[in-house]
């Protein structure tokens, strides 16, 4: 499954991007034809490979420009794993220094904004198992013969959505996620929220494809569960 | 198929993951099962609501903060 709308994050700041595009494919005319199916991601702009190009060979502009339309996504993904402002304002500064630092390691087969998450994801478990060493175990898949089968299960009704403004509902489900197993929940977060594929949440989490495939029915099953003990606690009269 | 069978294959249900024969079977179990098609259902929307989410604004403080640091290393690579 994957999320049907996707903020493309915001480009504020000084930088005009349309201009520094148009900058961008002049001086590099064998680049002037970027097209949709090359770039997967709905997340991706069509003209992040150049700007990716630019910034390799030393524009601080087009970098600049990378930061600015990923650094609330990434904030969110390093606050999502670690549930700590301050560790996760230091994720996500380390992620993009040392994305700027190692920009020419990466291979452009792949979306920059998937290789700058793993980045992200690594820095934030790193400060998670810091923080929590007791709670993090992440190089064994999580077994167990925990029985799936639901209690008391009841239609919700109308949709969480229609249901609460959209400040009202963020807090409702930044309650319900604070909730879940880090194990399970950067799981949850790198696959359902970040749109990596199972193959690339295995390798930023350096667990198993089989692995991430049981902590992600975990984590939905659980925050389904947990979600619907707090919709049921607020019903409305 | 069972419930607890059907719920753990609810994961790469929604994904599209599952090879034809079992989907087929997940739907009918559905089909009779109500309270694992609310699941399913439910499952479904959880996460689609998460992905709708829209990320918080940046504090501005913290973007300055990021911003001064990279503007630091840019200038010492130099």
């Amino acid at each position: 499954m994957q999320c049907a709308t996707l903020n493309v994050g915001t480009s504020f700041g000084p930088i005009n991007s349309a201009a520094l595009t148009n900058r961008l494919l002049a001086k590099n005319p064998k680049l002037s034809a970027p097209t949709p199916d090359r770039l997967p991601s709905k997340i991706a702009r069509e003209d992040e490979p150049l700007l990716v190009k630019a910034a390799k060979s030393g524009d601080a502009t087009a970098f600049e420009e990378l930061v600015n339309r990923y650094e609330s996504k990434i904030f969110r993904l390093t606050m999502n794993i670690t549930r700590n402002r301050e560790d996760a304002e230091d994720s996500m500064q380390e992620a993009f220094l040392k994305a700027y630092s190692h920009l020419n390691t990466f291979k452009e087969d792949s979306r920059f904004y998937t290789w700058l998450v793993r980045i992200a994801a690594n820095e934030a478990l790193m400060r998670l198992r810091k923080r929590r060493p007791n709670q993090v175990s992440l190089d064994e898949p999580i077994e167990g013969e925990d029985d799936f089968i639901p209690r008391e299960v009841q239609d919700w009704g109308p949709s969480p959505e229609q249901r609460y403004a959209q400040s009202e509902l963020h807090e409702i489900l930044d309650q319900v996620i604070d909730q879940l197993d880090p194990d399970f929940r950067t799981v949850f977060v790198l696959r359902d929220i970040e749109e990596l594929s199972t193959e690339e949440t295995a390798q930023a989490m350096g667990i198993s494809v089989p692995a991430v495939k049981s902590r992600l029915l975990r984590a939905r099953l659980k925050l389904r569960q947990k979600l619907d003990r707090f919709l049921r606690d607020r019903k409305p009269n | 198929m069972n419930c607890n069978n059907a719920i753990r294959e609810i994961s790469s249900y929604i994904d599209g993951e599952l090879e034809v024969s079992l989907r087929i079977e997940l739907e009918e179990h559905f089909r009779e099962c109500e309270d694992c098609a609310i699941v399913v259902r439910q499952t479904q929307l959880t996460v689609q609501i998460y992905c709708n989410d829209q990320p918080v604004e940046l504090p501005g403080e913290i973007r300055s903060r990021l911003h001064e640091s990279l503007k630091r290393r840019i200038h010492k690579s130099k």
